[in-house]
C-alpha cells in the first residue's frame, strides 16, 4: 500500500541524491581515471550526444518505430493470451489439453525464435513484433489462467442463485471481473518482458529506425555516447509504461480491493 | 407461496479411498408456506449438504425436493440463498450487488435501482448505497446479502449459518432484524445453524439433525410468542429442553 507522509517525501530526495552522486562518480571515473570515451563516455559526453541527436531529429522516429513494434507484439500477446488463459482457467479439460503444449513452448527463450521470425515475416515490423509477442504472451496466459482458476466458488454459486446460470454470463459477470486484477498483473509483467525483448528484436535489421536498431547502429559506428543515450531512453520509456500502468490500476482496483489480500 | 416438501432424500460422497460416506439418509420433512424453520445440528451432520440440495446447487442421489408442486432441478430465482461466507461481488457497489439478480432478469436500470433501493432500506443500509463491500463490516455485508437474495422476491429463502462468522452482539442484532424482515416480507425461511440459542430465538420449528448419516432426530415446534426474550424463564426452559434432547438422542454415540 502507498504511504504518503512527510517522511516519504523526504526519502524521495534521498533517491535524487543517490542519482546525483552516481552521476558525479561516473563523470569522475570517465574523465579522471579512464579518459577514453569509447570505453566509458562521461555524462557530459552523453548530454552532448543527446543534444546533437535531438537536432538531427531522428530520435522521435526511432521512438515511433519502436512503439509500433512493441504495440504489435503486446497487442497480439493480449489477443491470444487472454482468451487462452480464460478457457484454460475456466474449463479443466481444455486446461489438460493445452497445458503440456504451453509448458513445452514457454521455456524457449524469445530470442531463439529470431530465425523463424525472419523466415516467416521477413525483415518487417511484424518480425520484431513476433519476438515481443513470444516474450509477452506467456505472462499474460499464466496470469489470466490463475485469475480464472482462482475465482471463489461462492461467488459463482451466489450468481447462479440470482439467475446467472449460463456459462457465458458467468464468465462475463463473475469470472472476468473477479480475475481482472490478476489479468492486469499479467499485462504489467508482459509489458516489462516485451520491452526487454525490443532491443534484440530490432537488432536483426527489421527497420531503419527504432531504439534498439539505433543502439546497435551507433555501436557499429563506435559512438558510445549515443549508445548510452539510447540505453537511457529505453529505460525511461519502460519506467514510464510501468508508472502509467500502475497509476491507472491503483485508481481502478483500489476502489474495491482495499483491505483484501491480493 | 412457498411450500417445501422433502421426500426420502439420500446423498453420499465417495471418499478418496473409494468407500462411501452416507451424508443424508431417508430425509423427509415439510416446510409450510411462510414458516421459519431452523435446521440445527453439529458440524458434519449434513446441514449444508441438505441446503445445497434444496438450493439446486447439487443434485440428490435419490429422493425429491418439491417447491410449490414443482421439483427443484437446479438453481432457480424462486429460491434465494444467503451463504455462510461473504459472497458479495467485491467489484460491485452495494446497490449493484442488490440489483444483480434484477439485471440478469433484464430489468431496466432505473427500475432495478428503484427496487434494489427498497431492499436496501429494508436492511437499513441506505447510506452505504454506493460503497464497495470491502468498506463494510461483516454484519453489514450479510445484511446486503440478505437484501440481494430478497430483491428477486423468491418464495423460499435459504440461509446457511449466515451469522456464524459474526460476534455475539452483532449476531443478536441481525437475528432481530431478520425476524422483522420476515414479518414484513413473509417468506418461507430455512435457516441453518449450530446454535441452539439462535434456533430457539428465531424458529417456528426446529428440525434437529443427528450426524453420520444425517437423519432427522427430532422436530420441535417452538410456541413462544414473538418478540422472544432471551433472558426470560420460558426461553431458558425451552433452550434447556432442546439441549437435553440433543444430548440424549441426537449426538454421536
Amino acid at each position: 500500500m502507498r504511504r504518503h507522509n512527510q517522511t516519504n517525501d523526504k526519502n524521495r530526495w534521498l533517491g535524487v541524491l543517490a542519482i546525483l552522486i552516481a552521476l558525479a562518480f561516473w563523470q569522475f571515473v570517465a574523465v579522471v581515471i579512464i579518459r577514453y570515451p569509447f570505453i566509458l563516455p562521461a555524462p557530459t559526453d552523453v548530454l552532448a550526444a543527446f543534444v546533437s541527436l535531438v537536432q538531427k531529429g531522428t530520435l522521435l522516429l526511432d521512438v515511433q518505430a519502436s512503439l509500433v513494434h512493441f504495440a504489435i507484439g503486446l497487442g497480439m500477446a493480449l489477443l491470444v493470451g487472454i482468451p487462452f488463459g480464460m478457457v484454460m482457467g475456466w474449463n479443466r479439460r481444455l486446461d489438460a489439453f493445452l497445458d503440456p503444449l504451453i509448458e513445452i513452448l514457454r521455456p524457449i527463450p524469445p530470442l531463439a525464435w529470431i530465425p523463424f521470425a525472419i523466415i516467416w515475416f521477413g525483415l518487417t515490423a511484424s518480425a520484431a513484433g513476433f519476438i515481443i509477442f513470444i516474450g509477452a504472451v506467456f505472462p499474460v496466459i499464466i496470469n489470466t489462467y490463475s485469475g480464472f482458476r482462482g475465482v471463489p466458488r461462492v461467488l459463482v454459486e451466489a450468481a447462479k442463485m440470482l439467475g446467472c446460470t449460463r456459462s457465458r454470463d458467468l464468465i462475463r459477470y463473475i469470472a472476468l471481473p473477479a480475475a481482472l486484477p490478476s489479468v492486469a498483473a499479467g499485462i504489467r509483467i508482459a509489458t516489462g518482458v516485451g520491452w526487454m525483448c525490443l532491443v534484440a528484436a530490432e537488432l536483426f535489421g527489421v527497420s531503419n529506425y527504432g531504439l534498439g536498431q539505433k543502439l546497435w547502429w551507433f555501436y557499429n559506428l563506435h559512438q558510445m555516447d549515443s549508445v548510452v543515450v539510447y540505453m537511457i531512453i529505453l529505460g525511461l520509456i519502460g519506467l514510464a509504461f510501468d508508472m502509467v500502468f500502475r497509476y491507472y490500476l491503483d485508481r481502478y482496483f483500489l476502489k474495491w480491493r482495499t483491505g483484501e489480500v491480493a | 407461496m412457498g411450500n417445501l416438501e422433502i421426500r426420502d432424500l439420500n446423498q453420499s460422497f465417495v471418499r478418496d479411498d473409494g468407500s462411501r460416506l452416507v451424508v443424508l439418509e431417508h430425509l423427509t420433512f415439510d416446510v409450510k408456506d411462510k414458516e421459519f424453520v431452523c435446521i440445527l445440528g453439529s458440524s458434519g451432520c449434513g446441514k449444508t449438504t441438505l441446503l445445497r440440495l434444496i438450493a439446486g446447487l447439487d443434485a440428490a442421489e435419490a429422493g425429491s425436493i418439491i417447491l410449490d408442486g414443482e421439483e427443484i432441478k437446479g438453481a432457480s430465482p424462486k429460491v434465494g440463498m444467503v451463504f455462510q461466507e461473504y459472497s458479495l461481488f467485491p467489484w460491485r457497489t452495494v446497490i449493484d450487488n442488490i440489483a444483480f439478480g434484477l439485471e440478469m432478469k433484464g430489468i431496466r436500470k432505473d427500475e432495478r435501482y428503484q427496487i434494489a433501493g427498497q431492499y436496501l432500506d429494508l436492511v437499513n443500509l441506505s447510506q452505504f448505497r454506493d460503497s464497495y463491500p470491502s468498506e463494510l463490516s461483516g454484519g453489514m455485508r450479510q445484511r446486503v446479502a440478505v437484501a440481494r437474495a430478497l430483491a428477486l422476491d423468491p418464495v423460499l429463502l435459504l440461509m446457511d449459518e449466515p451469522f456464524g462468522a459474526l460476534d455475539a452482539q452483532t449476531r443478536n442484532m441481525l437475528q432481530t432484524e431478520l425476524l422483522a424482515i420476515w414479518e414484513k416480507t413473509k417468506k418461507t425461511i430455512v435457516f441453518i445453524t449450530h446454535s441452539v440459542d439462535e434456533a430457539v430465538f428465531m424458529a417456528d420449528r426446529i428440525i434437529v439433525l443427528s450426524p453420520r448419516p444425517g437423519t432427522i432426530c427430532t422436530i420441535l415446534p417452538i410456541d413462544l410468542p414473538r418478540p422472544r426474550e432471551r433472558t426470560s424463564v420460558e426461553f431458558a426452559l425451552i433452550r434447556r429442553k432442546v439441549l437435553d434432547l440433543i444430548s440424549q438422542k441426537c449426538s454421536i454415540q
